[in-house]
């Protein structure tokens, strides 16, 4: 899973049955940091995200397998929103700084 | 499969239903000499994993459906496994012990 920014909604008055009932965000990809890496991507949103949230998502086959008929052709879907993210500083060696 | 170092946690109220319960963790693809290699992702820890292990990811959802014992679902990247040691050749197939 990776981590990713609401930008925008994404509105569809026509689009596969197999979303009916779904929402469409668009998501800008980032790193563990919160900084922007790629290009934005449409994405089933499954946690009622808004714009500006910090959320992670899945890609491939497991996005479709997570609505609840995984019939559909979704390749990216959001799975939750980040409340906090702490990072332990690790070495090399694999030492890590008590959280 | 992947050799990964466990850098961090993620905290999320709101999520899937089928993460309900699971420790969500971040891990840094790394090369078997332990240097980073690639962009952190978050897994699913089913090794109580802690921080700085070095751990084996899996990146499949069929087989993250077998580990977790469910239905097919929306879980991928799955810790699965806590490395103690890496052990590789040199160009004449030597063996070549390395730390832990």
């Amino acid at each position: 899973m990776h981590f990713g920014r609401v930008i925008g909604t994404v509105v569809c008055s026509v689009r596969v049955p197999s979303w009916k009932g779904e929402r469409t965000l668009l998501v800008q990809p980032t790193d563990s940091n919160g900084v922007d890496q790629g290009r934005p991507l449409v994405a089933v949103d499954l946690t009622s995200a808004a714009p500006g949230q910090w959320v992670f998502y899945v890609r491939s086959r497991e996005a479709a397998a997570a609505l609840t008929d995984p019939d559909n052709p979704a390749d990216a879907a959001i799975l939750g929103i980040v409340d906090s993210k702490r990072e332990w500083s690790v070495d090399d060696a694999g030492r890590a700084g008590r959280p | 499969m992947i050799l990964a170092r466990v850098v961090g946690e993620v905290v999320a109220t709101t999520k899937h239903e089928h993460l309900a319960g699971q420790k969500l963790l971040l891990v840094q693809p790394i090369t078997a000499a332990g240097e980073a290699a690639g962009k952190v992702q978050i897994a699913v820890d089913h090794a109580q994993a802690g921080p700085g292990d070095r751990v084996i990811v899996l990146d499949e959802g069929n087989g993250a459906a077998q580990v977790l014992r469910r239905a097919r679902g929306a879980v991928r990247t799955v810790i699965v496994g806590v490395v103690d040691a890496v052990e590789t050749g040199d160009a004449d197939g030597r063996a070549a012990p390395e730390r832990a």
